[in-house]
């Protein structure tokens, strides 16, 4: 059943990376215009559920996934144009990956690959994208410069813009302040708070300190499963499940 | 600027504990006059809106929580949510005694009072001010009005024994005064006891303003006053 709030969710969701279970019987129904983060320890499999939501492990070889995916109330894993899904379901990864091309054709590129030509639909995408990322003010200037040339921190809002600039629903989020400062994560931390008010937004994260700041809803996942799953403020001051105490609180393994 | 999100919950924090700080000095004002005028439905109502005073404190003290729980609050910060929710405790135990005399008042409703209320008033004008005081010493971080605040303490402790001696006085030469004059060492006792929430409202200010929390009574007679309590000072 698909309530108002929903923006995605599983069924019964199996993943296998050869003989190897990554994800057993996962379930999950994640909210619109929320903030929903994944935590857990390595190998937990939360990675590997966030790429199923816009279908990244099709990539891998010998993966086997089974169980079902909607996005509203379509499966993804069924007749869905990939290009149409990756463009409503955007991803933002744990180091930046911009382009090695000018700041400007950074943010152009996927308007431009979805057919638009006119230069002021462009100009008005890459100043509406990079104002959203926070980020216009540090960078009107020096549009035309190459985009390699930013901070950590510039790069990894550059992607977000980058990702805004096609117009998703969703904004999947791998570990994106892993590799920055912790003032750059702050700003990055920021901006999704701001971004929530749009889109869906669905964070894995390591710093478990992260998830508590800046989500609505937590999914704490270990060995391939769900283990609990609620409001942050529940889960960090009252979780249910043993396991998910004993991981917040660092007393786990 | 970041931690835009942080930021707005402690502002939201700052604004509950206005208001609550002004619904405990509004019961205060209320008790003080339901009992002055005998005006039952007031008392009845200063009775009723402690709950409301509760809710508070639960509402507030949940938010600290979560915050602690989800924003790794620091330096300044943590001594402001810890602060809020230590004096919180206080402000709900004046609630508590602003109830306590409403109660009071409803059940000394048909009786003439045993003698005119002269230093009661005063004692809780006085108690009242102090809570005030703290609050706003809360509120603005003042930390000399805190200080004053802690001062002042005495002088509430004064009045109650003065009360307490004359009161004594009564019952001896009218033993049927006895259950009235047993309400008004209650309400004088509820009075003081609000005083002292107030002192610890502002020692806890002054440990959010400096880092340092100390016990800033004086006591000036506390050895005269063990061994004998009653002595006009």
């Amino acid at each position: 059943m698909k309530s108002d709030l929903q923006k995605i969710h599983t069924q019964n969701l199996d993943l296998f990376y050869g003989d190897t279970q990554a994800l057993k019987d996962v379930s999950i129904s994640l909210e619109e215009k929320k903030v929903t983060a994944f935590i857990g320890p390595s190998g937990c499999g939360k990675s590997t559920f966030l790429k199923t939501l816009n279908r990244m492990n099709d990539l891998v070889d010998n993966v086997k996934i089974s169980g079902k995916v909607f996005l509203d109330n379509l499966n993804i894993y069924e007749k869905y144009d990939i290009v149409e899904l990756r463009k409503r379901v955007g991803m933002v990864f744990q180091k930046p990956n911009p382009f090695p091309m000018s700041i400007y054709d950074n943010i152009a590129y996927g308007p431009r690959v979805h057919g638009i030509k006119s230069k002021s639909i462009l100009n008005e995408i890459v100043e509406k994208s990079l104002k959203n990322a926070a980020l216009w003010d540090e960078v009107k200037d020096r549009l035309k410069q190459n985009a390699l040339g930013l901070s950590g921190g510039q790069q990894q809002r550059l992607c977000i813009a980058r990702v805004l600039a096609v117009e998703p629903e969703v904004v999947l989020m791998d570990e994106p302040t892993s590799a920055l400062d912790p003032l750059s994560t702050l700003k990055i931390e920021d901006l999704i708070n701001e971004l929530k008010k749009n889109y869906t937004i669905i964070i894995v994260t390591h710093n478990m300190q992260q998830a508590g700041r800046i989500s609505d809803k937590t999914a704490f996942f270990l060995l391939g499963e769900i283990v609990e799953y609620g409001s942050t403020d529940k889960i960090f001051s009252v979780p249910e499940d043993k396991r998910t105490e004993d991981y917040i609180t660092g007393r786990f393994g | 600027m970041t931690r835009n999100y942080f930021e707005k919950e402690l502002e939201q924090l700052h604004i509950e504990m206005i208001k609550m700080g002004s619904l405990v000095e509004e019961s205060i004002e209320n008790t003080i006059q339901a009992l002055k005028k005998q005006d039952i439905d007031l008392a009845w109502d200063v009775f009723k809106n402690d709950d409301v005073i509760d809710e508070y404190e639960q509402r507030i003290e949940k938010h600290c929580l979560n915050l602690i729980a989800r924003q790794q609050p620091l330096a300044n910060d943590l001594r402001t949510i810890s602060t809020a929710l230590k004096i919180i405790t206080d402000m709900e135990r004046i609630g508590d005694h602003s109830a306590d005399i409403a109660e009071i008042t409803i059940r000394m409703a048909n009786e003439k009072y045993i003698k005119p209320l002269i230093d009661v008033p005063k004692m809780a004008d006085l108690a009242k001010q102090m809570v005030n005081r703290s609050i706003d010493a809360y509120i603005k971080q003042d930390l000399e009005l805190a200080k004053k605040v802690c001062a002042s303490d005495d002088e509430v402790d004064d009045l109650f024994f003065k009360i307490v001696l004359e009161l004594i006085n009564i019952v001896k030469s009218d033993v049927s005064a006895i259950e009235q004059a047993i309400n008004f060492m209650f309400i004088a006792k509820y009075l003081e006891r609000m005083a002292d929430h107030a002192t610890n409202i502002a020692e806890w200010v002054v440990y959010n303003v400096t880092g340092e929390h100390e016990h800033l009574t004086r006591y000036y007679h506390k050895d005269d006053r063990i061994r004998n309590p009653f002595i006009d000072k």
